[in-house]
């Protein structure tokens, strides 16, 4: 893709208007695209043409408005069945994020199918939105929590993931598919197939891989895979669960509400067809609009084409952070995406965050969310730069310079 | 340089930087009479704090252990410092004086109702009232003194938000 090559990579970056902000007096780099990244002008016009020209509730108005507005959101669901290769549009599940859908899956699958004294099986890396609904599901529903452990590498112990499931009790896997504290990649076709293997079925949290890579969960042969929209340069407010026909309309509602029953008495309701059993009440239109046109936008680009600039940038970020005296990059796993935690020696990763703040540049400081992660490493905290799209090698050489200025005044 | 970044010495000053790197009251007391927690969910700030009263109610000496950065540790190390000697209500004195100084920068309001003695234990925890500038670095300067509310209350844990 020719047209993306890193002269074309770093003219997409006049697409996010944002970035052109001055903050503490400097030129704004923002290196927190893990936590939530930039807007393209694209899905900031979506949302505002939205409003402006086609906006009313969906599913529900025999009027003219709100036809528009259904067609709209309804499209919405064929970009991300494209966007994950998913076999029916169906099967698409708008939730506010990735939380929600995990969420969706802890509670209507685990409660509805899985039964007491089988076990859920997540690993250490996991955020936090991936052990808490497991540890609801235990506490109230009587099934186990098992935790694969990480290498010292920050990699998957892929013999200890196969002994956790080895006596068949487990019946989900829930397991990230790119860590957000390390950046591996998980080997997930791998992890799908030990998962079946063993007679489990195996959730995926795509919240950072989407933005980095092509997701297929035909090719993986997934049974759940979630992501957000607003990790994907679209808004916040919407997330996406995609789940197997099969497994979804086995799963009983999460929400009760309007929009999600196909009758309504007193005595009883019955529920609307999937994906609609699972979007109780108004959902987030203006969102799915912006979802969509980040979606494109994305696609436009390709993910050849992001994944060969932000492999650049890593590359050259870790070279260039291990290169300054005092700096430790916490996490060394083969397959990576561009996420860089590190500490810095005399330092604490806040102290760090504030002084690389004052010289305009944005990190993420802190367990992020993943506390159990960081007491595996005998770690409080990293700080955390995380690229996207529109990140530069100039903002890996700010980032460079401004440790050295950190690393002095503490020193 | 830019003088944003120079403008972060009000922040890090030499007293905060030494004692955040070498503080003087860290450790848990042999022998306490009363302890807390304190955490800051949001960043994983954490403190045990103990405390020792003397025979007539005052807090005689405050040990801690604290995980955190710089300005967490400078000010529970300073806070450490100040409350000995002190009595409880004392204690509440130096603590909202302190929580205005670390939101805005002075305590002029309370100032003038305290006594000399506890102006000049105030006048002590001055360099980290450059954290009124740092809106999320408030609480890294507050927790300590949430926690030592906490001991001498009973309530043994706490958090800053």
């Amino acid at each position: 893709m020719t047209r993306h090559d890193a002269t074309g990579m770093a003219r997409l970056r006049a697409d996010f208007p944002i970035l052109t902000q001055r903050v503490h007096g400097r030129d704004l780099v923002y290196l927190d695209s893990a936590a939530s990244a930039q807007k393209p002008r694209a899905v900031i016009e979506a949302m505002r043409v939205t409003m402006e020209t086609q906006y009313a509730n969906v599913h529900r108005g025999l009027h003219w408005m709100s036809e528009r507005a259904t067609d709209a959101y309804e499209a919405t669901r064929d970009d991300v069945a494209r966007l994950l290769n998913a076999p029916e549009r169906a099967e698409i599940v708008f939730t506010r994020n990735s939380t929600e859908a995990i969420n969706l899956v802890a509670h209507s699958y685990g409660r509805g199918v899985l039964r007491p004294g089988q076990a859920v099986l997540i690993s250490e890396m996991e955020h936090h939105s991936n052990i808490v609904p497991w540890q609801m599901l235990r506490d109230a529903h009587g099934v186990g929590l098992r935790v694969a452990p990480v290498t010292d590498a920050g990699e998957l112990d892929l013999a200890a993931y196969e002994a956790l499931l080895a006596d068949g009790m487990v019946g989900l896997v829930a397991i990230t598919h790119m860590s957000n504290v390390l950046g591996t990649v998980t080997p997930a076709e791998r992890l799908v197939r030990i998962a079946h293997a063993h007679g489990a079925k195996i959730l995926l949290d795509g919240s950072q891989a989407i933005v980095h890579r092509r997701v297929d969960v035909q090719a993986l042969d997934a049974d759940f895979y979630v992501f957000t929209g607003h990790k994907l340069y679209g808004p916040t407010g919407i997330g996406v669960l995609w789940g197997r026909r099969a497994l979804l309309e086995a799963m009983p509602p999460f929400l009760g509400g309007g929009d999600m029953i196909s009758s309504v008495t007193f005595e009883r309701s019955t529920w609307a067809q999937v994906p609609h059993k699972f979007e109780a009440g108004t959902p987030a239109i203006i969102e799915a609009a912006g979802l969509s046109a980040a979606i494109r936008y994305v696609e436009a680009i390709g993910y050849d084409a992001i994944g060969a600039h932000e492999a650049r940038l890593t590359d050259h970020a870790l070279a260039r952070l291990a290169a300054i005296e005092g700096v430790e990059i916490l996490g060394r796993a083969q397959d990576r995406g561009g996420v860089v935690s590190f500490m810095l020696a005399n330092a604490h990763a806040h102290d760090v965050a504030t002084l690389l703040d004052r010289q305009g540049i944005a990190v993420r400081a802190g367990h992020h969310c993943a506390e159990p992660l960081m007491r595996r490493f005998g770690l409080d905290s990293t700080a955390r730069a995380s690229f996207g799209l529109y990140t530069t090698e100039a903002e890996i050489e700010a980032l460079a310079t401004g440790l050295e200025r950190v690393r002095e005044f503490f020193a | 340089m830019s003088e944003s970044f120079e403008a972060l010495r009000d922040l890090y000053q030499d007293v905060i930087l030494d004692h955040g790197r070498h503080p003087r009251h860290a450790g848990r007391l042999a022998a306490f009479d009363a302890a807390a927690k304190g955490d800051n969910p949001m960043c994983g700030d954490r403190i045990q704090l103990w405390l020792k009263y003397a025979p007539d109610g005052h807090v005689e000496q405050a040990g801690f252990e604290a995980r955190g950065c710089a300005i967490s540790v400078a000010s529970a190390d300073l806070m450490a410092e100040v409350v000995a000697g002190t009595s409880v209500d004392e204690v509440r004195a130096l603590f909202s004086a302190f929580r205005e100084m670390a939101k805005h920068g002075s305590a002029a309001r309370g100032a003038s109702e305290q006594s000399a003695a506890l102006a000049e234990k105030l006048e002590r925890l001055r360099p980290l009232a450059g954290v009124h500038e740092f809106p999320s670095r408030v609480k890294c300067a507050t927790l300590p003194w949430h926690a030592l509310i906490a001991a001498i209350e009973g309530t043994q844990e706490t958090s800053s938000e």
